[in-house]
């Protein structure tokens, strides 16, 4: 079955200061799927990510999302593609000047001709979607960890766009918020086709949402494939990292 | 081979480490034998310095041809041993340093190349926004403009007021003393006239804006990098540039010609004040005096200084902001660089634009 790619990267390099992270990197993901990237710490998943985003200038490869190539791009067209990007920062990245709404509906406000009355209808709605609609007019430093990382998420899906970006979603969050936020994240996907894009390292998260891995190690792709797959992956460096997994997970069924 | 056997017992640990190495080494000069024991059957406890003391004499004595061996070890301290004690060599290396020109050559490279031109960039893409945006009121950002202006210039009148009126005062006061021995009393109003107006007011309040303004501003722009707030913005489709430094730079520039304003009168008062109270000039007197020497162009001079000082506080803060490294030590570290160089960068274009007004 063929489907329809919305990210590709083909042979990426990256280096920080000589010290090369991504010596060749070449992987797809599926519209309508979540992916999740995987690899040990340093192996160069956020590197990957920041390519992806844009926010890093591509050395070596080329990097296509939904379709675009965005090593060659106008600042005009790199503006049209973020705004069918939402993406979440691992610390929250809202401003901390704006009040959780102003955060929240600042594409809105700086992207469309809607009115502000509609822009906080719109804005409440989707707070009440991370179920954070008492937070309206606090501001980001008022808010717990929690609390946050629901904020970036309702920011990152306000102007609904095809394919979000999560950039470890999950540390820091106890398990009970880590579930409804993976629930979340199955009920983009599944009602709303949301293609997405992940980095983490949540063991019981992995399980829950991704349909298809990509494993970083030493800077090459050491697996891709769907979730089923890389569980009995020969694989060392995959086999590795899952049989931690599934011991954590027996562990965890044991109490 | 027989060799001597050194005792250990108690404890090795990082108090004792020290001392233990000292002696072996001392002991190691003395003796004969090309072997050495450690005894460590008395030995009840030992922690990772004790072990890696234990590692460093093997290799140091390695060297001396003097064999070394550990003997009789308590199952705990055996366990610490193996946990602790390194397994291969690890040799490192010196860091290298280039030779004296080539990091000149590198430094001198690294300064064009990364700040002359990186500032340059900056500033230009700072004023192409900077222009478009004014015909186009959707780009800016609501209620930013004011938020900035009462942050930069409005929070900014006591403490420039305050300093200048203090300046003039004591402008007035030394030149007094030196006045009146010539009788040219008169004078002291060409003094503080002349000097507030064309070089104190506008400096000073330059150098205070950037003390006060261009540090919050490296501050401000550097944490939401650290933060990703900047990167956030990009990805939502608006530009970190135009969306924080813009607003900032028209506050600026535009509270900046007010501040000076405000500068020169509270500084010409405390001349006024000062010639009053020492050299018997009256009001009257005083601003008669005034009008006689103050030309237009003296207000003009000040006009074009604040634009130029409020461009350099702005740019020199937010290119310091944008260089910041991960972390709040970074943070502090690019804010207080901004400091220094925006008040360098002030006095030098201080001196540039005297010699051209003069």
């Amino acid at each position: 079955m063929n489907k329809e790619k919305i990210i590709e990267v083909k042979n990426l390099y990256a280096a920080y200061d000589e010290v090369v992270v991504l010596s060749d990197v070449s992987f797809s993901a599926n519209k309508g799927e979540v992916t999740v990237i995987l690899g040990g710490s340093g192996s160069g998943k956020t590197t990957v990510l920041n390519h992806l985003l844009g926010l890093l200038p591509i050395e070596r490869g080329s990097l296509f999302v939904l379709g675009k190539d965005i090593s060659r791009m106008r600042e005009d067209e790199q503006v049209a593609l973020y705004l069918q990007m939402g993406v979440f920062y691992q610390n929250g990245g809202l401003l901390n000047s704006l009040t959780v709404a102003e955060n929240v509906g600042l594409p809105l406000a700086q992207h469309t001709n809607l009115t502000p009355e509609l822009i906080d209808e719109i804005v409440f709605m989707k707070l009440g979607l991370v179920n954070l609609q008492h937070a309206f007019y606090l501001y980001p430093s008022q808010l717990s960890g929690g609390m946050l990382k629901r904020a970036a998420l309702a920011r990152a899906i306000v102007m609904d766009p095809p394919v979000l970006f999560f950039d470890e979603p999950g540390a820091g969050l106890d398990p009970v918020s880590l579930e409804a936020l993976d629930r979340l994240i199955l009920n983009l996907k599944n009602k709303l086709g949301v293609s997405i894009f992940m980095v983490t390292h949540e063991v019981s998260s992995i399980l829950r949402v991704a349909d298809r891995i990509v494993f970083l190690d030493n800077g090459v792709v050491a697996f891709e494939g769907p979730i089923r797959e890389a569980l009995h992956s020969t694989q060392p460096a995959v086999n590795e990292f899952f049989s931690v997994m599934k011991n954590e997970n027996v562990r965890e069924l044991l109490g | 081979m027989e060799g001597s056997v050194m005792s250990l017992s108690g404890e090795l640990t990082v108090g004792e480490a020290a001392e233990f190495t000292r002696k072996v080494m001392k002991f190691s000069r003395e003796m004969e034998q090309k072997k050495l024991v450690f005894d460590l059957s008395s030995l009840t406890h030992i922690d990772s310095a004790g072990v890696m003391a234990l590692y460093y004499l093997r290799k140091k004595l390695g060297e001396k041809q003097i064999v070394t061996d550990l003997e009789g070890a308590s199952s705990s301290v055996t366990d610490k041993i193996r946990l602790f004690y390194p397994g291969e060599e690890v040799e490192i290396h010196p860091l290298r340093r280039p030779a004296f020109f080539e990091d000149l050559g590198a430094q001198t490279h690294h300064f064009f190349s990364s700040y002359v031109l990186g500032f340059i960039l900056l500033a230009s893409n700072i004023f192409y926004w900077g222009i478009t945006d004014v015909f186009n009121r959707r780009a800016r950002r609501k209620g930013e403009f004011i938020n900035q202006s009462v942050l930069i210039g409005a929070n900014a009148v006591f403490i420039v007021v305050f300093l200048t009126f203090v300046i003039g005062y004591v402008l007035a006061l030394h030149s007094a003393g030196q006045l009146r021995a010539f009788g040219a009393n008169i004078f002291v109003v060409d003094v503080v006239v002349f000097s507030i107006m064309s070089q104190m007011g506008p400096l000073i309040t330059a150098i205070l804006v950037a003390g006060r303004s261009g540090s919050a501003i490296a501050a401000e722009i550097a944490t939401m990098k650290v933060t990703a707030e900047l990167d956030a913005l990009k990805t939502m489709g608006l530009n970190p540039n135009r969306f924080v430094i813009v607003p900032k730079l028209y506050a600026c520039m535009l509270t900046m010609p007010f501040l000076i304003v405000f500068a020169n009168v509270a500084g010409i008062l405390g001349g006024g004040l000062a010639a009053y109270v020492y050299l018997d000039i009256t009001p009257e007197i005083f601003i008669n005096r005034m009008a006689d020497i103050m030309q237009n162009k003296d207000l003009l001079t000040a006009l074009v200084k604040s634009q130029v000082y409020a461009a350099l506080i702005v740019l020199t803060g937010s290119f310091y902001g944008l260089r910041v490294e991960k972390g709040a030590e970074g943070v502090g570290k690019v804010t207080t660089v901004a400091v220094v160089v925006s008040i360098t960068l002030v006095i030098l274009a201080d001196s540039i634009l005297g010699v051209i007004f003069y």
